[in-house]
């Protein structure tokens, strides 16, 4: 077992962790938060999205010892209890989401792009989506709510 | 769907990370982004990792005349070669943004995925890594480094700290042209052109088993590319469509850097 100190959504976390560990179930089932999804474990459908000293990154592609000493964001921690982000509302506005399973590693997803690129373009909003894997066929909506935010 | 038991080890410089992969059964672990898949289906066992991503200085991005040297921990994603000529059009068909974040330059390199972008990219433009084993320091020709399907000439031990990358002259352009199924997957195909007066440069990736230099016939470079390779087909893709493929993106690829061409 390998100690693994880390801050999670501002709080602060010791644990002792096998090697073998994904981030992924660390977050879930170590620290309980539940809202980074897992779907493929292998880094395909990017529902386990979160953000990872300030960079998106695929939780199960990384194991919980690497995120020693780092500084991570899940959805959970996206927006004060009770509140939305504007990407929050926008989702909600153009009905983004169904089932939701692939909500939270769009929204880190898509808030590392809009930070990274001042006014991404529809186009560069798809190529970034090719990467978040949505079965309800929600893309158009998703598109639409980011684009909302990428013009404001 | 989780990785079989293993030793990790994060060493703080590289003569510690390869005293650490001086055995057979270590990997290194830098991006992740093919490594940890393949731990999580069990395709891969290794006994030992060795985390390489806390090296001080790995995440060199250095320019030397006319070459960037760019050390192991460069993610594709780092905006600091993003206006490589080569680079800057080849990357962004490599994975998606949010794996492109973490995965290194060096490490698709390693990892010398037949349908990968990165490896064909190094033998177009010529450029060469740079391996190190606790024996010491060694150059290696980009076309010296792939020797098959997920193979490269790598020794038990050698660690790749750095790829270097020849800028194209004032006088050349390159192009690069893929088909993968969907955004963001392994291509099917891809082809890559260097163009400088009359000379043509294509190397093919996708459709043999490593990076293949092409002798193009100039007039007709798309047919002359398609006569020269035998791919081997998929569940996605017959040889014939794949030899197909070869036709038409090497066209547009040497038609491209010809239309960019000074």
């Amino acid at each position: 077992m390998i100690p693994v100190a880390v801050s999670v959504n501002g709080r602060h976390y010791r644990e002792e962790v096998e090697p073998r560990l994904l981030l992924s179930d660390f977050l879930r089932h170590g620290l309980g938060l539940t809202g980074t999804h897992v779907g493929c474990e292998h880094g395909v459908c990017g529902a386990c999205t979160v953000r990872l000293d300030g960079v998106a990154v695929r939780s199960c592609l990384l194991l919980a010892v690497q995120a020693q000493g780092c500084e991570i964001v899940t959805v959970e921690g996206l927006a004060g209890v009770g509140e939305l982000t504007p990407l929050q509302e926008a989702f909600r506005r153009h009905h983004a989401l169904q089932c939701g399973f692939c909500t939270p590693g769009i929204l880190i997803a898509a808030e590392d792009l809009l930070a990274r690129v001042e006014r991404p373009t529809r186009a560069e909003i798809v190529d970034m989506l090719s990467g978040q894997l949505c079965r309800c066929t929600g893309y158009t909506a998703i598109v639409d709510a980011i684009a909302e935010v990428a013009r404001s | 769907m989780k990785p079989a038991p293993f030793e990790y080890t994060r060493p703080a410089t590289v003569d510690e990370a390869l005293a650490a992969l001086a055995r057979d059964d270590a990997k290194v672990l830098a991006g992740g982004q093919s490594l940890v898949p393949a731990l999580n289906m069990r395709l891969l066992r290794p006994a030992v990792l060795v985390d390489v991503n806390r090296i001080a200085g790995l995440d060199r991005v250095e320019t030397a005349g006319d070459t960037v040297v760019l050390g192991a921990l460069v993610r594709q994603a780092d905006p600091r070669v993003q206006s490589h000529p080569v680079l800057g059009a080849v990357l962004p068909h490599v994975g998606h943004t949010v794996t492109r974040n973490r995965g290194t330059i060096c490490g698709s390199l390693a990892h010398a995925d037949p349908a990968a972008e990165l490896p064909v990219a190094l033998v177009a433009a010529g450029g060469s890594v740079v391996a190190a084993s606790a024996s010491g320091r060694r150059e290696i020709a980009a076309d010296d480094l792939f020797a098959g399907p997920f193979t490269t000439t790598l020794a038990t031990g050698e660690l790749i700290v750095e790829s270097t990358w020849p800028t194209p002259g004032e006088d050349e352009r390159f192009a690069f042209e893929e088909l993968s199924v969907r955004g963001g997957d392994y291509a099917l195909c891809i082809a890559a052109a260097r163009v400088r007066g009359e000379e043509v440069r294509v190397v093919v990736g996708g459709v043999t088993p490593v990076p293949t230099v092409l002798e193009v016939d100039p007039d007709r470079p798309g047919d002359s590319a398609a006569e020269q390779v035998d791919p081997w087909g998929s569940i996605h893709a017959t040889p014939a469509y794949l030899r197909q493929l070869v036709r038409v993106l090497v066209h547009r690829a040497v038609g491209r850097a010809r239309e960019g061409a000074p």
